[in-house]
């Protein structure tokens, strides 16, 4: 069994975010790149799967797409326990557009199991998982919270609208995982790491057939909130009035 | 030059943060209160093969340099230097003497479980009275043709009692003086080792610090390290490197307690603004980041002169004096920036300059490597 | 012009949110001259659809066919696109919930219409279509433009608010069987429903809890606030890391996001990833005893004080606002 998981680099979460260029860019001064943590949950997962004793994981493949400056965060994926990488050779337009790319890629290649985040954490978009499995015709799950290999059997937990369910899925099909799947991400070990720098990271071309569906036009900053109002610890009565007559909310 | 860190260095680093933010940062302050040890996190903390990252990958270590080391160091000492002097014995004291002096038998038999993490080490030095001056070893290790019998009292021992494997230094030619010394590979579960009770120390509480008591211990000859009458030498080289690793965690507690105060300083607010925009308070910050970049030039230089395989006891013993030091300086500046919060457990920075006290007496007080600093000047 | 729907039911029941989006899409349509048209997938009666009306819709397609029992996402994205392109529908609209995530991606690449997820307001305009979303996890709002003809968007649950109901006659209902692609590889072996609770994405109120709460057996108190005020309950992430709570409730940035009106913040000290799941709440409540913490940042009301003091305190005084 075969196991592919989609990394997108996102910025680090306590990275303070600004724009450049008539807030048309993100300014990415300073701004530490991380795995995107659904992707790395994702992959945590997987190389969980594989290190079962009796396992039938061969082996986990990270695909990428970006420019090179990229690579350190594929390593780190390789460093977490991914056998080999693929990086696509583009810049990220939007979600579809990154889907494309690796569609194109993954089309001829022979995976049963392909894993990316339901979210990222820059664009929030949720989008590319599911356009895909689309693409690549292939059964899709979301919101998927657990993947256990019980002997010949697959069995995803996913969230649905109003409760949860219990899966058996045939391969191949692609998953887009959420929490739960793992809890916290793998910390590369020093073996790890030490053995990353020789695994095989294939750096292949984009293609230049896709275009984006969406365009980013600019950005602005959240307004900030308003001061919050507060009370004094034996006044719990004064807050809820002020919810009642104020906010009116309860 | 370059001052740029490899992209392991950084993963390493970064592997570190991520390990003590999240294993070793929520019960820190409750561990330190109750003096706990903390041995489900440094299982973890082995798996990961800290324990063991600079050993040679041929004895199971992670062949990770020195500069890496004292990167992981310091992440780890600035939320817990309980945690990070346990990895500092392993790796810089008990490892690196196995590997550097050991016979491939002693490596097979006890370096490599080390350095795999399955194991423990401590390094057995002090003792009552022989602190600074290590030369006066009362514990004694008499020669009875295949075996050594140790007798004596070992004080202050990191890693007492979690660890399975000793190196322990002790007086076999009392005549011979510190050329009489030689240094044991000890089964911790060999008949006749005692501990005294987990000491209640004022700062790395949740160390398993002990004294460890011999009375006549069966040591086979073939666990003396070195050549007969070595282990003095052994102890001072091990100590060279030893002080990186210390240098680091000092660095590492001034550092954390540094960025907790300037956090502390962009929120908490007096006379109508944010305090770091009161001199006062801005020049604190700004003393105390020189210092740190100083002292984090100091571990890094050492640590490289170590890779290169140049002399680094000058250089080592320079950064152990200085980062503990201001590491003693930053942490009680840190206090006075927090104010009353400060001095309440919540905060950390307390905690922190309880710690950096420790940095500056052991493995080599500040006044030892001033010592050690001045004959090489005068030499 | 078209602008369809997706309406979700439970249980036979359309939820909240497919109100909220018919709402949304009759205020694009009043902009765009459009015609607002609902799609129901299940086993929804005719009164039941029929309020569709009320808030803006004047078609209703409905499709009750046992195969689309279980949310196979690819047998879905088939029939919503199939309607879509019957319809002739240019802008199509789910829910930012699990059903508008499991779908719209696919939907997207199927159409080749351009996906924009998560917007909380009307377009900014239709010519270029430009929408905003917030990005970078709520630190920053990004404008969209979308490059397609066709567009899909998602909107999250209470972000544009249910416009009171007014009687618009009778929506024209068509029954239809899509001819869409049946095979499937998933099999249902078992499901967990969630009925007793207020769903947590749903939920105009959530009370959340975190490590200040200081264990599991406190949660009572939680409880009870949250039963009296019909919320649901969340918690921060270290609390379902430690066991206490499970992780479908944990709110924040690798959790869930949500936005209800009212938040209700017990001993959460407001980590940035926890605020990038709470910030886009209308009202946030927070009861911390660290007056510094970064929660009474971004919270509208605060007390400082021990939760366990405080909390039972709040409860009491709402109950008495609430039965006078």
């Amino acid at each position: 069994m075969k196991i592919l998981v989609c990394i997108s680099e996102v910025p680090d979460t306590t990275s303070k975010i600004k724009h450049i260029n008539d807030n048309k860019e993100l300014d990415k001064t300073g701004i530490q790149w991380i795995i995107n943590p659904w992707d790395e949950l994702s992959l945590t997962r997987a190389i969980e799967l594989k290190e079962t004793p009796g396992s039938k994981v061969e082996s986990i493949t990270v695909v990428h797409v970006g420019l090179q400056d990229s690579e350190p965060t594929i390593r780190k994926a390789l460093a977490m326990g991914a056998d080999n990488a693929i990086r696509i050779d583009a810049q990220p337009q939007d979600a579809y557009y990154v889907a494309s790319q690796l569609a194109k890629t993954i089309a001829s290649m022979d995976f049963d199991i392909i894993l990316t985040g339901l979210d990222s954490a820059d664009f929030n978009g949720s989008s590319v998982g599911g356009m895909l499995a689309q693409q690549l015709d292939m059964a899709s799950i979301s919101a998927v919270t657990a993947l256990n290999l019980e002997g010949e059997k697959i069995l995803v937990n996913r969230d649905v609208s109003g409760g949860t369910q219990t899966l058996e899925v045939q391969p191949p099909f692609l998953a887009t995982v959420q929490k739960g799947i793992a809890i916290d991400p793998r910390i590369p070990a020093m073996r790890g790491i030490m053995m990353a720098r020789s695994k095989p990271l294939e750096v292949l071309e984009a293609t230049n057939e896709v275009t984006p569906l969406t365009e980013y036009v600019s950005y602005e900053v959240p307004p900030p909130r308003e001061a919050c109002r507060k009370f004094p610890e034996e006044n719990a009565k004064e807050l809820a009035h002020a919810l009642h007559n104020e906010a009116k909310l309860i | 030059m370059n001052f740029e860190l490899t992209e392991e260095q950084k993963m390493i680093r970064q592997a570190a943060k991520d390990f003590a933010e999240r294993e070793l940062l929520h019960d820190v302050n409750e561990r330190d209160a109750k003096s706990e040890f903390a041995g489900d996190r440094v299982k973890k903390l082995a798996e990961l093969g800290f324990l063991g990252m600079m050993t040679d990958p041929k004895y199971d270590g992670g062949g990770m340099d020195t500069i890496s080391y004292v990167l992981a160091m310091e992440e780890i000492s600035k939320i817990d230097a309980s945690v990070s002097v346990l990895m500092s014995v392993c790796n810089s004291l008990v490892n690196w003497g196995l590997e550097t002096y050991g016979t491939e038998e002693q490596k097979e038999k006890y370096l490599k479980p080390l350095a795999r993490g399955e194991k423990i080490g401590a390094f057995l030095l002090s003792e009552p009275e022989a602190g600074s001056d290590a030369t006066r070893q009362r514990t004694t290790a008499i020669d009875k043709g295949n075996h050594y019998l140790v007798n004596g009292t070992k004080n202050w021992i990191t890693n007492a009692n979690c660890a399975s494997t000793y190196l322990v230094m002790a007086q076999t030619h009392a005549e011979k003086g510190h050329k009489g010394i030689n240094t044991l590979i000890v089964d911790k579960d060999t008949p006749g080792i005692t501990l005294g009770p987990h000491e209640d120390k004022m700062g790395m509480r949740s160390s398993d610090t002990h004294s460890v008591m011999f009375s006549d211990v069966k040591v086979p000859k073939e666990n003396r390290i070195g050549e007969e009458g070595f282990g003095f030498k052994f102890a001072m080289q091990t100590l060279d490197g030893g002080r990186i690793g210390i240098a680091a965690q000092a660095l590492g507690i001034a550092a954390g307690a540094f960025e907790r105060s300037l956090n502390y300083a962009k929120e908490r607010k007096a006379f109508g603004t944010e305090i770091g925009n009161h001199q006062a308070i801005a020049f604190k910050l700004s003393d105390m980041a020189v210092k740190i970049e100083n002292a984090r030039n100091l571990c890094l230089k050492a640590a490289w002169l170590k890779d290169q395989k140049q002399p680094y006891g000058y250089m080592s013993a320079m950064a152990k004096q200085y980062c503990a030091d201001i590491a003693m300086e930053i942490t009680t500046e840190a206090v006075q920036i927090h104010g009353g919060y400060g001095y309440v457990k919540e905060y950390h920075v307390e905690r922190l300059m309880r710690e950096a006290k420790l940095t500056q007496i052991y493995e080599g007080t500040s006044e030892i490597q001033k010592i050690v600093i001045s004959r090489a000047l005068l030499k | 012009m078209t602008i369809l729907v997706y309406t979700e039911n439970r249980e036979g029941r359309l939820i909240k949110a497919a109100f909220e989006l018919i709402s949304y899409a009759k205020e694009v349509a009043q902009k765009t001259n459009a015609r607002v048209v609902a799609l129901s997938i299940g086993d929804v009666n005719r009164d039941e659809l029929m309020k569709t009306a009320n808030y803006g819709a004047t078609r209703v397609v409905t499709i009750n066919d046992e195969k689309l029992s279980l949310m196979d996402n690819k047998r879905y994205i088939s029939v919503v696109a199939e309607v879509a392109e019957k319809e002739q529908a240019e802008i199509i609209l789910l829910p930012d919930n699990t059903t508008g995530k499991a779908l719209t991606p696919g939907l997207s690449a199927k159409l080749k219409a351009g996906l924009v997820s998560g917007v909380a307001s009307l377009p900014q305009s239709y010519d270029p279509f430009i929408v905003k979303k917030k990005v970078y996890s709520g630190k920053s709002i990004a404008n969209v433009k979308i490059l397609t003809d066709r567009k899909i968007l998602t909107l999250p649950s209470n972000s544009f608010g249910v416009i009171e109901p007014e009687s618009n006659g009778e929506p024209q209902i068509e029954e239809f069987t899509p001819d869409a692609d049946m095979e499937s590889k998933i099999n249902l072996v078992s499901m967990n429903k969630v009925t007793d609770k207020i769903l947590l994405s749903e939920a105009e109120i959530v009370v959340s809890g975190g490590r200040g709460m200081k264990g599991p057996e406190n949660w009572g108190m939680i409880e009870e606030l949250a039963g009296l005020l019909n919320a649901a309950t969340a918690c921060s992430r270290p609390v379902s890391d430690e066991g206490w709570r499970p992780h479908s409730e944990h709110v924040g940035q690798t959790g869930k996001v949500i936005a209800p009106n009212l938040y209700i913040a017990c001993g959460i000290s407001g980590a940035i990833q926890h605020v990038a799941g709470i910030s886009s709440s209308k009202c946030i409540v927070a009861i911390n005893k660290d007056d510094e913490a970064p929660i009474f940042d971004v919270a509208d009301y605060g007390i400082v004080g021990d939760v366990q003091k405080v909390l039972p305190q709040l409860t009491q005084a709402i109950k008495a606002i609430k039965e006078a």
